[in-house]
């Protein structure tokens, strides 16, 4: 075997990968920028908590993830249903309430579940995820299954005692989890630096013994590196990692939000750092991306997204007799 | 006559708080996003800038440590005032509220009082879905050692707080969510109200709707459609639920002979079996009928708006249920 065609068909993947990055988080974008003009139209309702901005995070982490692995998301995470492969039309029909939402209509945005790619929710008790990945790596320990856990939460979510508790016993159990704090460098209004005494998550992860790492969480192919080491390092039995994903939520903190706590000048100077727009950019430079192939990419997207929102106006409501089905298993183990 | 002025239930909650903080210098605001913010329902929006990041303090999301730390302030001498976003997340808090709050005073022979007042929002109706919708005021009702007081009009709103802030003991204050933006009139000078009384704010003599905060609105809108049954529903507004004002009701049922409860939280184990408890042990020979309960359906609340509706008590069915009593 010469090595010129190996190289050029390792490239070929390379940049065949990228474009999926590049797809995942402009799908993300898109999706969520649908979701606001429903929303204003009141398809949509409940509280809508937006990831633009923020799309390299999931994408990257979830890139490094295998089939198997498990995700535990927040209520910000539409970002992380779609780069998990939830169906995008079954997200779409969630938002409207539909019964061919991804949970039935009965979550809605920030409750999305899919028991098939491991999306364990959509949690909307900040810091409540964060126990059940201890939980989910716990059982996978006991029960000999290689997984591993992601499970994502805010720079606000490390104030909360259950993530200090829940660092420790994962640490302490050696168990397979990878703590993803998506560091926005806001809880809702409040600042980081007025949540914290010590703003250096990643530090505070590793006092619990915890490898930890801070990462560019504008940059895709940074988190995906980053989450490849931390998940390789998990699968090698060496207990959790923990990534801190410096990132910016380019919008307010849901819709009901004035965004008067940040200034306007913060705001343009994280977004010249679009995710999104620094992967065209450097697919560009390198050749790989022309303007036909994203046209072609965005209007992919965009009848994707379409099609979503037909398909969700036109599917079912759950019937009301149907109410309060699962609040009991319907079957018993027998 | 007095003068009276435009407002919210927003802007009345916003000038209780301002009042006490400007007459006296213990009080304070403390929770998430009440300053900088403006508060997560714009309750404390511009206080921050009257009266500065000492007392209109912005905390972390650490609710059993900020709620616990109030305990504390006020064993200390200070007068806090915790704002907890909702009733959801004060159960990240529960523990101090109730081993700490509640327990104190007698745990240690009457030596330590805990004068603390805890604002939270309660309630469904915005599609919110099970982690941000429900009404729990019925299980801090059961705590021995806490007030309970949930305002439903404008009145209550603005003069509540003044009358928690005497209480040398924990006063929980659950505001329904639905209720913020509600407009009326209020006496311009109007101020402190007792919280130790049920109200009637619909007299009537055929039916007693008894109910509170978020559902009073939906009682009266029942009353209306009974009304035009020609049935006279007596409503209740109990406005504290611990203690209950078993006086009021009573008397009510006495008058009526007929009683429909109407709450939000869920039936089993709920204020309405509380209430309906008390009406046997204490007005059983006055009644015509079975008491009727009209509550949250089983169900941890889903987003659906469809299946919302149908989930919480509505006006239609407290109308059937009150014409039931009536045979
Ligand atoms: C226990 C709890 N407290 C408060 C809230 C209200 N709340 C929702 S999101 C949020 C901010 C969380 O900030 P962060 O963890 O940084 O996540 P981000 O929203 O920035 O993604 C707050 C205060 C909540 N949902 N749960
Ligand atoms: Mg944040």
């Amino acid at each position: 075997m010469t090595t010129k065609p190996a190289a050029h068909k390792r490239r070929a993947t390379r940049e065949e990968h990228r474009l999926g990055l590049l797809r995942t988080m402009t799908t993300i974008r898109r999706f969520e920028e649908a979701c606001v003009e429903l929303y204003s139209a009141t398809r949509i309702r409940g509280f809508l908590h937006l990831y633009v901005g923020e799309e390299a995070v999931a994408t990257g982490v979830l890139a490094a993830l295998g089939p198997d692995d498990a995700v535990v998301s927040t209520y910000r995470e539409h970002g992380h249903a779609l780069a998990r492969g939830v169906p995008m039309d079954a997200v779409m029909a969630e938002m409207f309430g539909k019964q061919t939402g991804c949970s039935r209509g009965r979550g809605g945005s920030m409750h999305l579940f899919d028991k098939s790619v491991g999306l364990i929710g959509g949690n909307a008790i900040v810091g409540g995820g964060i126990p059940l990945a201890v939980g989910l790596a716990l059982a996978d320990r006991m029960q000999d299954r290689g997984r591993v856990t992601a499970c994502f939460f805010g720079d606000g979510a490390a104030a909360e005692g259950e993530f200090h508790e829940s660092l420790n016993l994962a640490s302490l159990w050696r168990l397979p989890v990878l703590f993803c704090c998506e560091n926005n460098l806001y809880a809702m209004g409040t600042a980081i630096a007025k949540e914290h005494a010590r703003t250096n998550l990643a530090a505070r992860a590793s006092s619990y013994g915890i490898e930890s790492a801070a990462v560019d969480g504008m940059d895709v192919l940074a988190v995906e590196e980053a989450a490849r080491e931390a998940v390789r390092g998990i699968r090698a039995g060496g207990g959790p990692r923990f990534l801190e994903l410096d990132t910016y939520r380019f919008r307010a903190h849901s819709m009901y939000d004035s965004d008067r706590y940040r200034n306007k000048a913060e705001i343009s100077t994280w977004k010249e750092r679009d995710p999104i727009d620094a992967l065209v950019t450097a697919l560009r430079a390198e050749g790989h991306l022309t303007e036909e192939s994203l046209a072609h990419l965005e209007s992919d997207i965009g009848e994707q997204i379409a099609r979503a929102v037909a398909a969700a106006e036109a599917a079912p409501l759950e019937p009301v007799e149907d109410l309060t089905r699962f609040v009991c298993s319907e079957e018993v183990e027998a | 006559m007095s003068e009276t002025l435009e407002t919210t239930y927003r802007d009345a909650l916003r000038d209780a708080i301002r009042e006490a903080m400007r007459a006296d210098d213990r009080v304070f605001l403390m929770g998430e996003d009440v300053g900088d913010y403006g508060g997560c329902f714009a309750v404390s929006l511009g206080l921050l800038e009257e009266f500065g990041p000492e007392r209109v303090r912005d905390t972390p999301l650490s609710e059993s440590a900020f709620v616990g730390a109030d305990i504390g302030a006020a064993i200390g001498g200070m007068r806090p005032i915790v704002e907890i976003m909702t009733v959801n997340f004060s159960l990240l808090a529960l523990d101090q509220i109730m081993n700490n709050a509640a327990s104190l005073l007698h745990m240690s022979g009457g030596q330590f009082n805990v004068p603390l007042v805890i604002r939270m929002t309660t309630g469904a109706g915005r599609q919110l879905a099970a982690q941000h919708s429900h009404s729990l005021e019925g299980w801090y009702a059961h705590i021995p050692g806490l007030r309970v007081v949930t305002p439903a009009t404008l009145e209550d709103a603005r003069g509540m707080l003044a009358t928690a802030l005497r209480d040398p003991d924990p006063v929980l204050m659950f505001e329904h969510g639905s209720l913020y933006p509600m407009k009326g009139t209020l006496a311009t000078d109007a101020g402190a109200v007792d919280i130790d009384h049920a109200a009637v704010r619909r007299p009537g003599t055929d039916v007693s709707l008894i109910t509170y905060g978020g559902s009073l609105g939906k009682a009266l809108a029942a009353a209306a459609l009974l009304d035009q049954d020609g049935v006279s529903a007596d409503v209740i507004d109990l406005r504290t639920l611990r203690p209950l004002d078993d006086t009021a009701i009573v008397e009510s049922v006495r008058r009526t002979h007929h009683a429909v409860i109407v709450d939000e939280g869920w039936r089993s184990g709920g204020i309405s079996a509380e209430i309906s408890a008390r009406i046997m042990e204490e007005a059983l020979y006055d009644l015509d009928a079975p008491v009727e309960r009209v509550c949250t359906a089983e169900v941890p609340l889903p987003y659906a708006k469809h299946l919302e509706e149908a989930a919480l008590p509505q006006p239609p069915g407290i109308a059937a249920a009150a014409l039931r009593t009536l045979g």
